[in-house]
């Protein structure tokens, strides 16, 4: 069951990261467009993979380049129309979630069977996948707090222009944000595929809520400008564990909703704002 | 009511005055409707009839007034993504609840829009940012609506039924609705000194505060009133489909942000049009039936929204740069 939770864990982190770094940027900064990147990776990374052990580099590639389009069609939309991020990553993922459904309709390919073996495998209990993500994170780490563009990134996210005129390339750092996030939902939707076997529209739908949930109770400031990134780990294993928990109580599907939403709300308010009211 | 600020449209955005580019951005939404329309009739001219419209702008009706929910949140500067299922959860209750047991029914829904207004208050008192407290909302909602119903199922009242399939002597109902539900909230926030008010709380909050208003009344005032025109939402969604599931409106968070956009409200600023909103919901309703007549599969009516939204933005942002550019 652990093993489980762990391998499930392993999603909510990669894409919590790509929500982190989007939302530390600053107020009204969120990447909505997260599921259906998601779902139209997923549906990609098979296509390409086309069950053939032979194509999984290329089926990542695909995902990862789908992905990296979405983060750069996202910023043009920002940028060009000026427009809330919030508003052009959801007009996107209209587009998207579109595309997703003319691409992966009747799509019933299975996954290469040395990729969906290595999404499942594990060491000494522990699943590859969560071992390699845990890598991965002590690199986002050093990249968020030892990088130029990690430290831009948290500059931004405190005072935009204040960063601006200390000479921070405030818009190229935004664009590469926006990337990476793109790219990490491109990968995440082939590696989800991977994992369930087999690719879907509504494979990514609830990364949505769990991104943006465990930057929150992660400890990331939701006003952007202060990133935590073990706390990815500990939000996203505290949620895995209680819907685990729940499941084992037998509650209906219902249930589990109301307390996933009630949780969420409970440790935003716990945790509050991070400028005084007013 | 389109006709007049569409002429002046047809001119060049650059070769025109300062007023005349402002009633040619208020004029966006009016022309987008009127190019759906033409497009439909283009395709299909009975459509454009009594029962044509009647048809197609039925569902119209929910989507203007969660649309109308939508932009009393955005007029205060926050976002609700969990409209869509609390349209769900009212429409659970009215099909099951409201008709068997109307006491019960009706306490639910305006315990129901008390809520909403409780999460004003929390969003202000707490500082927290809208999207996360309605983003937790939304599975609340949505929790609650598959509690009630968890297949679909359920009837709707018999005199809600009649009220939405009412029919109305020259002009189809739904026409008759929307210019009720636009021109009500137009004269409420636009017209009274309170709802002045309200849209300078999302405009200027330091202003208003200081001139003694409470900011925390004005956001629990404004979500409130999106509590009770998604619950109006819900009850005119279960009239037309007669019975309900726990994701019938799901899709309508996003028409109802894309209903606002295209109404030419704006996100920041307090600055939203409650005509323009209805006028953007209808537009959306009828782009719909416009892509089932020029026979574009369903896969893409999401994508279409999508492209209609950024398409209306794309121009506005190019009205405002002629703007500055001309000042």
């Amino acid at each position: 069951m652990i093993t489980a939770g762990l391998a499930l864990a392993v999603f909510s982190v990669i894409t919590g990261v790509a929500q982190m770094f989007v939302i530390t940027l600053g107020p009204g900064n969120v990447d909505l467009s997260l599921p259906a990147n998601i779902g139209l990776a997923s549906a990609v990374a098979m296509k390409v993979m086309n069950g053939s052990d032979q194509m999984i580099a290329a089926g990542l590639m695909a995902a990862l380049s789908a992905g990296i389009g979405i983060g750069l069609a996202n910023y043009g939309l920002i940028r060009l129309l000026r427009i809330p991020p919030i508003i052009a990553t959801l007009s996107a993922s209209f587009i998207i979630q579109s595309a997703g459904i003319s691409y992966g309709r009747g799509l019933q390919i299975k996954p290469p069977p040395a990729f969906a073996e290595f999404t499942s495998v594990q060491l000494a209990g522990v699943p590859l996948l969560a071992i390699g993500t845990a890598v991965f994170t002590v690199g986002v780490g050093i990249l968020l707090h030892q990088t130029i563009y990690g430290r831009s990134v948290l500059a931004i996210g405190q005072n935009s222009r204040a960063a601006w005129f200390s000479g921070i390339a405030v818009e190229r750092i935004r664009c590469a944000t926006y990337v990476i996030s793109g790219a990490l939902g491109g990968i995440s939707g082939a590696l989800l595929a991977g994992y369930f076997r087999g690719s879907s529209l509504e494979i990514g739908d609830e990364y949505l809520l769990a991104s943006i949930a465990v930057v929150v109770i992660g400890g990331t400031s939701v006003s952007g400008g202060k990133a935590n990134v073990p706390g990815l780990w500990g939000a996203a294993l505290f949620l895995v564990l209680l819907l685990t928990m729940l499941n084992t109580f037998g509650v209906s599907a219902g249930i589990r909703f109301l307390v996933t939403g009630l949780v969420i709300i409970g440790v935003i308010i716990a945790a509050g704002g991070y400028k005084p009211a007013g | 009511m389109t006709s007049a600020p569409g002429r002046s449209a047809m001119r060049m955005p650059w070769a025109v005055g300062r007023t005349s580019r402002r009633i040619l951005r208020g004029a966006l939404p009016g022309i987008s409707l009127a190019l759906v329309m033409l497009g439909i009739a283009w395709l299909n001219q009975r459509a454009i009839s009594y029962f044509g419209l009647n048809l197609m702008l039925s569902l119209g009706v929910p989507v203007a007034l969660a649309t109308i929910a939508q932009m009393f949140v955005i007029t205060v500067n926050d976002l609700d993504l969990s409209i869509g299922n609390f349209v769900s959860f009212v429409g659970c209750v009215t099909a099951t609840w409201l008709r068997d047991i109307p006491l019960l029914g009706v306490t639910v829904l305006l315990a129901g829009i008390a809520l909403y207004a409780l999460m004003g208050a929390v969003i202000y008192l707490r500082n927290v940012p809208s999207i996360v407290v309605t983003l937790g909302m939304l599975f609340v909602w949505q929790g609650l609506a598959i509690l009630l119903l968890p297949k679909p199922g359920g009837k709707a009242p018999d005199w809600l039924r009649g009220l939405m399939t009412l029919h109305t002597p020259y002009v189809p109902f739904p026409i008759i609705a929307a210019i009720i539900i636009a021109v009500v909230v137009h004269i409420g926030l636009m017209r009274t000194s309170y709802g002045a008010i309200l849209r300078g709380s999302g405009g200027n909050p330091n202003a208003i505060a200081r001139a003694g208003w409470s900011l925390l009344k004005t956001k629990i005032t404004m979500y409130a009133l999106a509590g009770f025109f998604g619950v109006l939402s819900g009850l005119a969604l279960i009239g037309l489909t007669t019975s309900a599931d726990a994701n019938i409106g799901k899709g309508y968070t996003l028409l109802s942000i894309a209903g606002v956009i295209l109404g030419g409200g704006e996100f920041i600023g307090g600055r939203v049009s409650p005509i323009g909103a209805v006028i953007g919901a209808l537009t959306l309703t009828l782009a719909g039936s416009l892509l089932n007549f020029m026979r574009i599969s369903p896969d893409w009516q999401v994508g279409a929204e999508g492209a209609i939204l950024i398409i209306v933005l794309a121009a506005r942002a190019l009205i405002n740069r002629v703007e500055v550019r001309a000042s």
